[in-house]
């Protein structure tokens, strides 16, 4: 099962840094189908958030056709976003660790990798919209 | 509501009614024998009580004028002021039961409580004295007891402790509620209550029930006479009426309107050093006598006190009443 | 959806000192209520009003349907734990639980005993010989198991280090789940109304700045950042709420209701902190010129 938990400093809403936190979980095979999400009752309990957020990222979830409600059983994952592309992860990280030795070698810090990456990574965002 | 005012006032009502049950209890071992002494020797009792029962005679007095201070002192006055003072209004103020309710509630135990260790104190008292009393008012000497409607003994008789006792429970209460601090409300009921038991035997308790007026002669044989303010006014002692409470007095001219004592009298009484002989005394007394002055005494007769009793009770529990409703208003508006 | 507290103009004087004033409120029900403000900004006189224990100096206000504290009825549907969590020192646990037991019609006894065996609280124990967080855990058990509609709790964790605010939070969260509870919290920590809240009020200088869902909220107020220029040639819909300015470079907090389309400046989002901060911040003359209490819309 999934345990929740909530950043104050990321900016996010809580809500939507729930759902973020299942849409993860679902992307890296951490959560499957047929899976149930932890009752509201206990999200709220366990992480002193209100209900309400909860149930509101449950509804996002439920609305994106991930989860779906079984009343009064609980919220059971009905999709994956695993799917195939999980197989594809590892050679994926591999490329990636090589790529940043490679930044690194040629003088890269931290920060600049970041900078880096992000810009072209928005930068392909806007092309594939494009 | 009622759980809850008992959960919290028991200890202070178990306190009060301990030390009032050892009192009865002391008084009950010695009472019958005070009786005896009243069946064989009648007013002549008031010679031969012995110093203990006498102790017990003043100690009697004492409790039953202190415990309706003590009740609105420490029963009172904290049971507001306390909740006030530690905040548990804001907890009792929120439960199922409105501010008027739980105010109605602790005012009518602590007032019926009250009224009952006062009243069970009196009647104690009372009785064991009822003997004493009864000689005071058959004319035994009245040095060392108080007629029942002296001051200082009808508020330790009968029925007024505990409208007394209503009266200071209220007071203090009230005073509580307004003050919002349990030591300083519990001082000031004390001198509330203390002025009001000045000022009620002084102003208000002589004109409760009708008096009596007597005009006793000024003379050597009638009424004992003394005199005060330097011969300035005199002051006429009606043995004949026994247990009357004195109120006021006037002296009377020939024509039998309010008039001075004449500078003459004190002329008379001046010696060159000391204090006038009995035989100058008497002389000066009938010299004035013949001058047609008379003594007008106004008092309450004996047989006022039951009549003064209620009027006296009745006042104070109106008294409550007006403050009981004070605090109704002030709970609901003021309390912030 | 009805109302659970409801306010019109309304205010209380102190002698001379206006606490709160012009007080304009319609939270709806099923809410958790955060209230925030700097201290002494009437947020425990909002709390008292609200809860019955004060009057109003000037005009009126409802919760839960009916005037505050106006009958046993009345009193039933609304839950109090006041600041510093009062309790009888002498009586017991239990005795609180009998006292709840008592006073209240709608009195849920096991959710109280379970809740005093959950937290570990020894029913003989004296509430006077308890810590900080326990009586505020007690006061909390007692407001719960009431059942009220709305719970009103002022400052509940102000006193409380970490992890007993922490425990306290999740009780009354699971209590709010549990319950459909509607609950009214002040609090001087914007990341606690953050995690707990989907409503909030802020109040600085006994007048509301601001209420309405967080998420409506945050979603209406962007900061825009650009070249220096006066705010008033801002469109209709926008409303500044602060402003700061470099000799070229201004900083804009706005709130509007539609997408700012102005190239000329960037739009980055806000975190509710930065918001409430905005409006504590404000400078007052701006508080007194226009109309504060905006009311966001739904």
């Amino acid at each position: 099962m999934i345990e929740f938990h909530l950043n104050s400093r990321s900016g996010l809403p809580p809500y939507q840094q729930l759902v973020q936190q299942v849409r993860h979980a679902l992307r890296l095979g951490l959560l499957n189908e047929g899976d149930r999400l932890p009752t509201v009752k206990d999200v709220a309990k366990q992480m002193a958030v209100n209900p309400n957020t909860v149930l509101k990222a449950y509804r996002e979830l439920e609305h994106d056709g991930l989860v779906a409600a079984r009343p009064g059983v609980g919220t059971f994952v009905t999709r994956t976003l695993a799917d195939g592309t999980l197989a594809a992860h590892g050679p994926l990280r591999k490329d990636l660790q090589r790529w940043l030795t490679k930044a690194r070698l040629a003088g890269l810090d931290d920060e600049s990798i970041e900078a880096l990456f992000m810009n072209t990574f928005r930068n392909a965002a806007g092309e594939d919209v494009a | 509501m009622i759980w809850l005012t008992w959960r919290q006032f028991r200890t202070q009502a178990a306190v009060l009614f301990a030390a009032v049950a050892v009192l009865a209890a002391t008084l009950a071992v010695s009472g019958p024998r005070l009786a005896d002494l009243y069946r064989t020797a009648g007013s002549g009792l008031v010679d031969q009580v012995s110093r203990a029962d006498q102790t017990l005679y003043y100690t009697g007095l004492l409790v039953v004028l202190a415990v309706p201070a003590v009740i609105g002192m420490f029963w009172g006055a904290p049971l507001i002021a306390r909740e006030l003072e530690t905040g548990t209004h804001h907890l009792a103020w929120n439960q199922g039961v409105t501010r008027t309710r739980w105010l109605a509630t602790k005012l009518g135990l602590g007032a019926a409580a009250s009224m009952t260790a006062a009243g069970l104190t009196s009647l104690a008292v009372s009785w064991w004295s009822s003997p004493i009393d009864r000689a005071v008012n058959g004319g035994g000497a009245t040095d060392t007891y108080f007629p029942r409607l002296d001051p200082v003994a009808f508020a330790a008789r009968g029925v007024v402790p505990m409208a007394h006792a209503a009266f200071a429970f209220v007071l203090g209460v009230a005073l509580g509620l307004v003050i919002r601090r349990t030591l300083p409300a519990m001082a000031t009921t004390f001198a509330l209550y203390a002025a009001v038991q000045i000022a009620v035997p002084t102003w208000v308790r002589p004109h409760l029930a009708a008096p009596d007026r007597t005009t006793v002669p000024i003379e050597p044989d009638g009424a004992p006479i003394s005199v005060q303010d330097e011969a300035g006014q005199i002051i006429a002692h009606l043995d004949e009426v026994p247990g009357a409470w004195i109120t006021s007095q006037q002296t009377l001219d020939a024509a039998g309107q309010p008039a001075p004592v004449p500078s003459s009298f004190p002329d008379c009484l001046r010696t060159e050093s000391g204090p006038p002989t009995l035989q100058q005394f008497e002389g000066c007394i009938a010299d004035l006598g013949a001058l047609g002055y008379q003594q007008q005494v106004t008092y309450q007769p004996a047989g006022n006190f039951w009549a003064l009793q209620w009027a006296e009770t009745g006042l104070h529990l109106g008294l409550a009443l007006a403050l009981t409703g004070f605090c109704a208003w002030w709970i609901r508006r003021r309390v912030t | 959806m009805s109302a659970v507290l409801r306010a019109q103009g309304l205010g209380k004087r102190y002698r001379q000192r206006w606490a709160l004033q012009n007080c304009d409120l319609d939270v709806p029900a099923g809410r958790v209520v955060g209230l925030v403000g700097p201290n002494g900004a009437g947020k425990s006189t909002l709390l008292n009003l609200a809860s019955g224990m004060l009057t109003p100096t000037a005009g009126t206000i409802e919760v839960c349907g009916g005037r505050p504290a106006a009958s046993a009825e009345q009193l039933a549907k609304v839950g109090f734990v006041a600041q510093d969590t009062p309790t009888y020192a002498a009586l017991s646990v239990a005795d609180h639980l009998d006292l709840g037991r008592r006073l209240n019609p709608n009195w849920d006894d096991h959710v109280a005993r379970d809740r005093i065996r959950r937290l570990g609280l020894d029913p003989k124990q004296r509430a006077g010989k308890l810590s900080g967080g326990q009586r505020a855990q007690l006061a909390l058990t007692l407001g719960i198991a009431k059942r009220p509609e709305l719970l009103i709790l002022d400052e509940p964790v102000a006193a409380l280090d970490p992890l007993a605010r922490r425990e306290f939070m999740q009780d009354l969260m699971e209590a709010v789940a549990e319950h459909e509870l509607s609950v009214l919290l002040s609090s001087h920590l914007v990341s606690d109304v953050e995690r707990t809240c989907d409503h909030i009020i802020v109040l600085v200088d006994s007048r509301v700045q601001v209420a309405g869902d967080i998420d409506d909220l945050v979603a209406c107020h962007h900061r825009l950042t650009g070249p220096r220029r006066a705010p008033d040639t801002l469109p209709a819909g926008q409303h500044v709420i602060t402003a700061s300015h470099t000799d070229r470079q201004t900083t804009l907090l706005v709130r509007t209701d539609t997408a700012v389309h102005d190239p000329a400046w960037t739009v980055s989002p806000l975190g509710l902190e930065d918001i409430v901060l905005a409006y504590m911040t404000r400078p007052a003359d701006a508080v007194r010129d226009t109309r504060p209490a905006l009311e966001v819309l739904r």
